[in-house]
């Protein structure tokens, strides 16, 4: 046997004081800490794990990218023979690009927007094959082909701007593919993109391992990603090794206890792990401020038809809700899926009344609330809350917690600071926070402690309708089945309605009775979640449940056939 | 769409600064230390200056005809422009008024000049951009094309004219200070308002208007506070301005009426004196050139300090202003 | 693109029609009386009189304002009793000092001032700049923190104490140049050349500062950016990468500085010219101010102005065309 393509040896990566190195974020600590393992030549070994895990500061030492920036790093690494420790600059330089490749995730803040695509990539070949500038370009235009970009002598000649973001990805495929490298390393390839999207790229990766019989050192957080496209996972925590092996050992028969919870925490598509919740909760009197007629659970709350949104006008006129009709009923769950662009963030906003509709009917509680004025609309905006995608961006950095929590007391005259103190104690245990981080601020909480946060603030309204938008997509995916179970949780304690907006079909299908699918501003389909998983009708749905990463390899291998056939088709 | 988003403390801009951490990140700067003990100096000086003139027994108005040598057009007498233990500083060529005096009390005119200025841009400058972030479509273009044309605005040039229509006997220091205030607001109006559309994006902002509070609530409880670090580290960038600005009004004889002494002034009549009287050049632009460059120095760190992450982009502003749409 | 163009002028045609009415409503309201200026110190009331006639002051002020347009657009005629003065369009109206017409007094001024802004402009293009740039190629070391302080240094010096500087030493003490004085450049091309260079390099240098920082500023934020690490990541060398990819970022700001400044500077740079004693619009403004001069003061201000929002446009699409990624709209 040939030498290994990558032999780490007790790698160690620190980022000395504050330093934030690559996406590993250890706070002036070690991000990777003593990890040892080996790439046999055209083998495809993933590195999976959770934010922190050191996985991207893995990634970066293969080609040397630490040198120079502060960070400590021991422990040998060698790139196909080449120790990348003690390397020649000039010898490093041989290697990034020429021996291991990498491909960033974010393709559109990876590329120069200054230069044409083709001339980066002719570029980078001229680096390593002093080839002439007209054989560069040749070769840009030939690899820009291979990835599938359609007319690519003349794309080849396109910014990075004028290219959307899975053929931006392609773009750089296409330039690690320029100089024929041993190794393609991809850190987190497809985390920008739309679960679509991300199938294709996926399988072009597939694809160009078996033609060029390259090694895969692939970086992702998500383990369905890694399931798709390697023979072997590391699983990564704290800058340590968890567990390693062949990807349908470790995935299927996890040995360790981090992995099993891990894996466990994953949404899955395919099984709800228990049968949901009895279609009506138990009835929970919610108090209801005025003399209206308060609707029981399983009626219709929240009824909108005929919802029209538009962003600018004349020729910048944008879309964004084009005739939606759907109805949220008391105590149950609507899941609203979509990919980026389909209008569902615009569809939540407008339904918490955030956002005026262009046209259209949006009916709360019998009540027309769509055109009313924000005067008018006070009553009824404590009645419908929201829980926002950002953990960051949704308290202000300026108040403590509890003062955020309190907020909606305040501003409904409650002047008792001995019963507000008391609420937002009870709220903050309610989402299983301490209630003693009354006076704690943002910046001292986690993604997920702040989500709790932005559920309490929106409970302490007394609400009937809450409408999540993405609430788990910037959090781990172990945090993500925390904060989806504490809102499952209290809609079955507190009989709430819930508007749960997300991308990821796996988590919709956790949470949701029922389910609308949107694309460009329409729903394509609605209807019981176990219908519109089990047998869709759309093509579109069908389309973005096929492109679902499956956990188990074997089932990943049917899928991608079944995309082929599916593209064929 | 989905990100990895990690578990970071926030990395935002509009992350609280904690005030000590701040004033700690600017005491770890030497440059900013001695820059604020010059400053110190200068301010306690100009505010003590009838006192220290009195401790060297001058005043700035007195002519000192025996001190200079009318054969020599007025040349003070004397070494280093006639310093001497009674004129500690030397005297003004053909008139010998006592120089540290003059100097001392033209202190008290750039500063008061300079500091008033800059609190009418600043508030003028927050009214505007407040107004323009939180207005309809209407009034945002209205005040946003008024505010391109401040900043386009030639300062000096305006500044220069409106001088010459104002009635002489207005107090010169206060039509100063209108004036560059007045002129001298754009700046300020676009931080301000560039912040407030970036705040009234953001969701603690969404989620205060869902909490029930009015237009008038969010913006003094949510939008006002996070204002405030931005809106100090520009003033600090507008007061070496101001200086140089009244500097240059007085320069080109605009500025304060003489007998007023004034460093521009100075510098201006120096301008035929600085072949047989270097000191009278020398003194009023070295202390003019530390005063800005203190300033400016004590501005970057205030800004480094506050914003870390900001740090370049304040002064340099084209880019990311101009910037329409990037697609 | 078109629509762009068409629609930033005429905004620009708005702003300056905004800009004339201040201005002229300012100046023609101001408590010094136009009638007793133009007249001069010892008229007496019934020549003042016929002088506020002769003017239009005794018209109401839209009337005058309406007057001063239409002068501007398509000329006007001032009697002055006994004769007819014909003012052709662009008429900004007779110097009360010498009686020359505002706009032939302002061409007369503005070949110095060209002079001035150009060459002054080469100069921040190159040292204002190279500095900048090499600055961030030798970043973190001895040339970049000593390139820094002397960036800092001049920004906190004013025009005026640069140009005294440079008079004294250069001209009083080493005796390498004469003091300047303005030669046209259609007098005698060699003498006008040696005459500006002093007011070149003061302001050149003056600018400068400001350049090199914004070229360093540019050009670390643009190193700061993730395609940097891309082609770090290819095996692309430091040289190339700041040369060719991370100056490139700062490019679009220069340019769109320099167009500004340099329609800054065609309004007048004010104090290099007084210092210098070079006529230009700059010196005409102060003079004007001097003495009163409103006609002068108004149609210098306006000239200026006009500059300025030229420039505005032009900046606008130079940077646009520099970066490319920007719509305009």
């Amino acid at each position: 046997m040939t030498t290994p393509l990558v032999e780490v040896e007790n790698l160690v990566v620190e980022f000395p004081g504050g330093g934030s190195g690559g996406g590993g974020g250890g706070r002036g600590a070690r991000a990777v800490d003593g990890l040892s393992f080996t790439l046999p030549q055209g083998r495809a070994l993933g590195l999976v794990g959770e934010s922190g895990s050191g996985k991207s500061t893995v990634a970066g030492a293969l080609l040397g990218l630490h040198r120079g920036t502060g960070a400590l790093t021991s422990g040998s690494v060698r790139v196909g023979g080449t120790d990348v420790a003690e390397a020649s600059p000039a010898a490093l330089r041989e290697l990034r690009g020429g021996v291991a490749a990498m491909v960033f995730q974010d393709p559109l803040s990876s590329l120069d927007p200054y230069y044409a695509i083709g001339d980066q990539i002719a570029e980078v070949y001229r680096v390593h094959t002093r080839a002439s500038r007209r054989a560069a370009r040749a070769r840009a235009v030939e690899v820009l082909e291979r990835v599938g970009i359609p007319d690519a002598p003349r794309r080849s000649r396109s910014r990075p701007h004028e290219f959307s973001g899975g053929m931006r990805q392609r773009a750089l495929i296409a330039m690690a593919l320029a100089c024929e490298p041993r190794l393609l390393i991809a850190d987190e390839p497809t985390t920008a993109l739309d679960v679509t999207v991300q199938a294709q790229i996926l399988d072009l990766l597939h694809g160009l391992r078996e033609e060029t019989g390259m090694g895969l050192l692939l970086v992702t957080h998500d383990v369905g990603v890694a399931a798709e496209s390697v023979d072997e996972v590391l699983v990564m925590k704290e800058g340590r090794e968890v567990e390693r092996g062949p990807v349908g050992e470790v995935l299927t028969a996890p040995r360790q206890p981090y992995t099993r919870a891990l894996l466990a925490a994953v949404p899955r598509i395919t099984a709800v792990p228990s049968p949901a919740p009895a279609p009506v909760p138990a009835p929970v009197p919610v108090p209801v401020p005025g003399a209206r007629e308060s609707s029981g659970p399983g009626d219709a709350l929240l009824e909108v038809s005929g919802l029209r949104r538009e962003f600018g006008r004349g020729k910048g006129r944008v879309v964004a809700l084009d005739g939606v009709d759907l109805t949220v009923h008391a105590g149950t769950t609507l899941g609203v899926v979509g990919e980026s662009g389909s209008g569902k963030t615009t569809l939540g906003r407008v339904l918490v009344r955030l956002l005026d509709p262009t046209a259209g009917q949006v009916r709360y509680d019998g009540t027309e609330i769509g055109g009313l004025s924000e005067k008018a609309l006070r009553p009824y905006r404590r009645e419908l809350q929201m829980v926002f995608q950002d953990p960051v961006a949704s308290l202000n950095p300026r108040r403590s917690v509890g003062e955020s929590i309190a907020d909606p007391l305040r501003a409904a005259g409650v002047r008792d600071e001995e019963l507000i103190r008391r609420r937002v104690q009870e709220s903050l245990e309610r989402v299983g926070l301490d209630p003693d981080r009354y006076a704690a601020y943002p910046h001292e909480f986690s993604g997920g402690q702040r989500q709790r946060v932005g559920i309490a603030r929106a409970l302490i309204a007394e609400p009937r309708l809450i409408v999540c938008d993405e609430p788990v997509s910037a959090l781990d995916v172990t945090t993500q089945a925390q904060v989806t179970g504490l809102l499952r949780e209290l809609q079955r304690e507190l009989g709430l309605a819930l508007v749960f907006i997300a991308h990821d079909l796996a988590v919709v299908r956790q949470i949701s009775d029922r389910v609308a699918v949107m694309r460009h501003g329409r729903i394509v389909e609605q209807g019981p979640v176990d219908e519109v998983y089990g047998a869709p009708r759309d093509p579109y749905t069908r389309e973005l449940l096929a492109a679902v990463p499956a956990l188990d390899p074997a089932l990943a291998r049917a899928r991608r056939s079944a995309r082929g056939e599916l593209a064929a088709a | 769409m989905s990100t990895t988003t990690l578990d970071l403390p926030a990395a935002d801009a509009h992350r609280a600064p904690a005030a000590g951490g701040a004033l700690r990140r600017l005491a770890a700067r030497p440059a900013a230390l001695i820059s604020a003990g010059v400053l110190a100096l200068l301010v306690v000086a100009a505010l003590a200056a009838p006192l220290l003139t009195a401790l060297e027994g001058q005043d700035p108005h007195t002519y000192h005809d025996s001190l200079v040598d009318s054969a020599r057009g007025g040349v003070p007498i004397g070494s280093f422009g006639g310093v001497s233990a009674d004129h500690w500083l030397g005297v003004e060529p053909g008139t010998g008024r006592d120089l540290f005096a003059r100097l001392l009390y033209g202190a008290r005119i750039s500063l008061l000049v300079a500091v008033g200025a800059t609190a009418v841009q600043v508030a003028i400058g927050v009214a505007v951009g407040l107004a323009a972030g939180l207005g309809n479509r209407f009034v945002d273009s209205l005040l946003s094309r008024v505010t391109d044309v401040m900043v386009s605005l030639p300062m000096l040039v305006l500044g220069i004219a409106l001088t010459a229509v104002v009635h002489p006997d207005f107090p010169r220091p206060l039509l100063l200070i209108l004036i560059i205030g007045a002129l001298g607001w754009g700046g300020t109006a676009r931080i301000v308002r560039a912040q407030t559309l970036s705040l009234k994006r953001l969701d603690f902002v969404a989620a205060a208007r869902l909490g029930g509070n009015g237009p008038w609530r969010v913006a003094r409880r949510e939008l006002l506070p996070s204002l405030a670090a931005p809106v100090i580290t520009y003033a600090a960038i507008l007061l070496p301005v101001n200086i140089v600005v009244e500097a240059s009004l007085s320069f080109v004889g605009v500025g304060v009426k003489p007998p007023t002494p004034s460093w521009g002034q100075m510098l201006s009549n120096a301008q035929t004196w600085f072949r047989a009287d270097p000191m009278y050049v020398l003194l009023p632009a070295g202390l003019l050139f530390v005063t800005v460059l203190a300033f400016t120095v004590l501005g970057d760190a205030v800004r480094t300090a506050l914003d870390p992450r900001e740090a370049s982009r304040l002064r340099i502003g084209t880019r990311k202003e101009r910037r329409k749409t990037s697609s | 693109m078109t629509r762009f163009v068409v629609k930033r002028l005429g905004g620009a045609v708005f702003v300056l029609l905004v800009l004339s009415a201040l201005v002229y409503g300012l100046f023609y309201l101001a408590p010094s009386d136009p009638a007793r200026l133009a007249c001069g110190e010892r008229c007496s009331p019934a020549q003042i009189a016929q002088v506020r006639e002769q003017l239009g002051l005794d018209e109401s002020v839209l009337t005058q304002y309406a007057q001063f347009l239409q002068g501007v657009f398509t000329g006007r005629d001032y009697s002055t009793g006994v004769s007819t003065l014909r003012c052709d369009a662009p008429c900004l109206g007779f110097s009360y000092q010498s009686d020359q017409q505002v706009t032939e007094l302002i061409l007369d001024r503005l070949p110095a001032t060209a002079s001035l802004a150009l060459g002054a402009m080469v100069i921040w293009l190159t040292v204002g700049v190279g500095t900048g740039a090499l600055s961030a190629l030798r970043r973190g070391g001895l040339t970049e923190r000593a390139l820094t302080v002397a960036t800092l240094a001049a920004t906190g010096t004013p025009v005026f104490i640069l140009g005294l500087l440079m008079l004294m030493v250069v001209c009083a003490y080493l005796q390498w140049l004469p003091f300047p004085t303005y030669v046209p450049l259609g007098e005698d091309p060699e003498q006008w050349a040696w005459n500006m260079l002093l007011p070149w390099l003061t302001l050149g240098f003056f600018e400068s500062a400001k350049y090199a920082r914004l070229t360093r500023a540019s050009t670390l934020e643009t190193l700061a950016e993730d395609h940097i690490r891309t082609f770090r990541a290819y095996g692309v060398g430091e040289r190339a990468i700041v040369g060719r990819h991370a100056l490139r970022g700062a490019v679009p700001p220069v340019i769109a500085l320099s167009a500004l400044d340099l329609g800054t500077m065609f309004g007048g740079a004010v104090l290099t010219e007084s210092l210098f004693g070079i006529p230009g619009l700059g010196k005409t403004l102060i003079d004007g101010v001097r003495v009163i001069d409103l006609p002068v003061v108004v149609g210098v201000v306006l000239v200026i102005g006009a500059a300025v929002v030229l420039a505005n446009v032009v900046a606008d699409l130079l940077y646009a065309a520099a970066d490319r990624r920007v719509v305009l709209s």
